[in-house]
């Protein structure tokens, strides 16, 4: 296993860790579209040389969803929608870049120290891949943390669910089941989160969603 | 499963599935809440019929002692509330809180919710029953949010926010149980087979299982609404409609909870795998004794249940993580008796929020003598909710506490502590709820008042005599359990 394949796929998942780091500082909407949509093409990439080297021929549809659906559809939908609400203005991050960056690298290495303990016994390429899954995911988590508006939560989310599908594809011979159930359910929340987006965008005028926060239920 | 075959199992899914293309494009009220109670009937029954008759299933489904009981548990209080239900939607048409088009939707994504947790329940593919509640999730997402108020947006968005977080959670947890799986069973979906795992289960990798129980935990654990997990719980049912808190109560947080409960059978079944146990004991009696103290400062009567919810989902993953056959027994039994009472007190607490027109607890007060039976109905659920004798979770919570006493004394005092200041702090906002001078509107209420009466008798027999068949059903599912 080790060698040229290896080499590549190491590669493609280290490279989905750094495009995660690009999206925690963007604070602008349309950039941080951008590095999303490069985020799902290198999963994407990243998806279909794990099926090469599999020889795993389902994997190469899960490697279409993410390019077609998230590199290309969500991005330019979501383009839309911001233009439509008028709202391609800076976002606000909360704490501030360095510190943001810093919580980020803590995130990393925890991931790598605890999946690169507990797979000993697994072979290094999965071992590996988990490794930076699960960085990707926190990465989505903490971005999600630090984001104040709906857009940017949004694609946070979806940046933990490409973290997901680099896990299940890492995993060898996973069922097919659970690469069609992450599109799936990425193909729902997307919808979910239209319809939110725009009725709160209908009832508040902003999709800040600092603007929701006025509206606890115990205020007297 | 065989094509061809009708067993119950796939009645219980195919009945919902139907009813909700049916409801999706029937309008009218009228035949519409109607056919929502029958769909919810005929479910019940067909799942009834798996005590007498277990079908034959392959490996994407599975039934056993321990998911009937929350096949038939989550069934029943379905249909109560869809009876509950078209009484309180009818008042909502009447004040134009709900339109038409919005009214076919809650029916339908009604029907799809029971669908989504009777697949959870019955699925055998560990897969298939995160697709299930990841898709109940969604459902309770959309339904939270169909007042369109700006309270009820924000509720469905911080519902949405945390619970998919949750579930993606769950989902990386799920990955890591199949790679612990892989080496042993091989590659393919007999390693996502529950029934096949938990006979290998003993020669996984140990180190892989327990990270994966932890992501597993965390992630179904937002969905039981333990603490520090819980933040989404009081808003979602606070600004839904009455039915899905009911629901939500009843039903969906014992839903995700077997899910933790299949992971913990499964790392039991490794000895050199951690315990699953005392994590589910702190997680638990922390969200006991933290609900406990909150219920005091609660001035929504939904939101001051919704946090009653949290603290019995404590007492029960407490109850579950100390095991053993006793433990484990009065664990089911308060599970089962909080999904009837909870219910029941939030169809009181419906019609009650509808005759005064809001659910502010500072301006309702006197219910006992404006409404007396939903006054009475409540302050019975009320006093069941308790922990009062001789009410059904008055055994359950004194087996709970006998035997933490029996085996770990010192857990007993914060679990005693929790019980004691819950039960405080929901006579204390009682009071003034149920008594005292009358304030608010005080209309007549157009309820029906059998669902609730249904289940706070039910309640109250469990309390007095527990029939020895559901008695040796218990023991059994207590055993598997481990």
């Amino acid at each position: 296993m080790r060698g040229f394949a290896f080499d590549v796929a190491h590669v493609l998942a280290g490279s989905l860790v750094l495009v995660s780091f690009l999206q925690l500082y963007q604070d602008r909407l349309y950039a941080l579209l951008n590095v999303f949509a490069v985020h799902a093409l290198v999963l994407s990439l990243s998806v279909a040389w794990q099926a090469y080297i599999q020889d795993a021929s389902h994997l190469y549809i899960t490697a279409g969803i993410a390019l077609v659906f998230k590199a290309i559809v969500i991005p330019v939908s979501l383009h839309r929608i911001i233009v439509l609400l008028g709202i391609h203005r800076e976002i606000e991050t909360v704490g501030g870049v360095g510190l943001t960056m810093i919580a980020g690298m803590g995130l990393v290495a925890l991931s790598m120290v605890l999946m690169l303990r507990v797979t000993a016994g697994a072979d290094p390429l999965t071992r590996e891949d988990l490794a930076f899954a699960l960085s990707v995911v926190l990465l989505g988590l903490l971005m999600m943390v630090t984001r104040r508006n709906a857009v940017s939560q949004v694609i946070g989310f979806m940046s933990i669910e490409n973290g997901l599908v680099l896990a299940a594809t890492g995993a060898k011979g996973m069922p097919l089941v659970v690469e069609i159930s992450v599109a799936f359910s990425i193909l729902i929340a997307f919808i979910v989160i239209g319809i939110f987006l725009f009725r709160i965008r209908e009832r508040f005028d902003t999709v800040d969603i600092r603007a929701l926060d006025r509206f606890r239920g115990e205020q007297q | 499963m065989n094509p061809g075959s009708f067993d119950a199992v796939s009645a219980v899914l195919i009945i919902p599935a139907v009813a909700a293309a049916v409801l999706a494009v029937l309008p009218g009220y009228w035949l519409s809440a109607r056919l929502n109670v029958l769909a919810a009937l005929l479910t019940f029954v067909a799942s009834l019929s798996l005590f007498f008759e277990r079908p034959q299933l392959g490996s994407y489904f599975l039934i056993d002692d321990l998911n009937i009981v929350f096949i038939v548990l989550t069934t029943f209080v379905a249909f109560s509330t869809s009876i509950f239900s078209a009484s309180y939607i009818a008042h909502e048409i009447e004040i134009g809180r709900l339109t038409p088009t919005y009214l076919r939707f809650y029916h339908s994504m009604y029907q799809v919710l029971m669908l989504a947790m009777n697949l959870a329940l019955v699925a055998n593919n560990i897969g298939l029953m995160w697709v299930a509640i990841e898709v109940a999730t969604l459902t309770t997402v959309l339904m939270v949010g169909i007042y369109r108020t700006h309270e009820a947006i924000e509720a469905a968005w911080k519902y949405f926010i945390l619970g998919s977080v949750g579930i993606a959670l769950a989902l990386f947890g799920t990955i890591l149980i199949y790679l612990a799986a892989r080496p042993v069973i091989g590659e393919g979906p007999d390693a996502m087979v529950w029934s096949v795992l938990i006979k290998q289960a003993g020669s996984f990798d140990a180190p892989l299982l327990n990270v994966a129980f932890v992501f597993l935990l965390l992630g179904y654990g937002t969905k039981v609404g333990l603490v520090p997990l819980h933040a989404w719980l009081p808003d979602a049912h606070a600004e839904g409609p009455t039915p899905i808190s009911a629901v939500l109560s009843g039903l969906l947080l014992n839903v995700a909870l077997y899910a933790v409960l299949r992971f913990k059978i499964l790392l039991a079944a490794n000895s050199a795998a951690l315990a699953p146990g005392p994590l589910m004991v702190t997680m638990g009696l922390v969200s006991l004794v933290f609900a406990a103290f909150m219920l005091y400062r609660r001035r929504d009567i939904k939101r001051m249940f919704a946090y009653s919810s949290i603290e019995h989902m404590g007492i029960i993953a407490f109850a579950f993580g100390m095991g053993g056959p006793l433990a484990n027994f009065a664990g089911l039994l308060h599970m089962t008796m909080h999904s009837l009472t909870k219910s029941a007190i939030f169809f009181a607490v419906g019609h009650i929020a509808q005759v005064k027109g809001t659910q502010k607890i500072a301006d309702m007060g006197g219910l006992t003598e404006t409404n007396p039976v939903l006054g009475w109905g409540l302050m019975l659920g009320v006093m069941a909710i308790a922990g009062l004798p001789p009410l059904g979770i008055f055994t359950s919570e004194f087996l709970i506490v006998s035997s933490t006493f029996a085996r770990e004394p010192l857990l007993a005092v914060p679990l005693i502590i929790g019980l004691l200041v819950g039960l405080g702090a929901l006579f204390f906002r009682m009071n003034t709820i149920a008594f005292g001078e009358p304030r608010g509107a005080s209309a007549r209420a157009k309820a029906s008042y059998v669902p609730m009466f249904a289940h706070l008798a039910m309640v109250f027999v469990a309390g007095v005599y527990l029939p020895p068949q559901l008695v040796t059903w218990f023991q059994n599912v207590a055993k598997l359990l481990g």
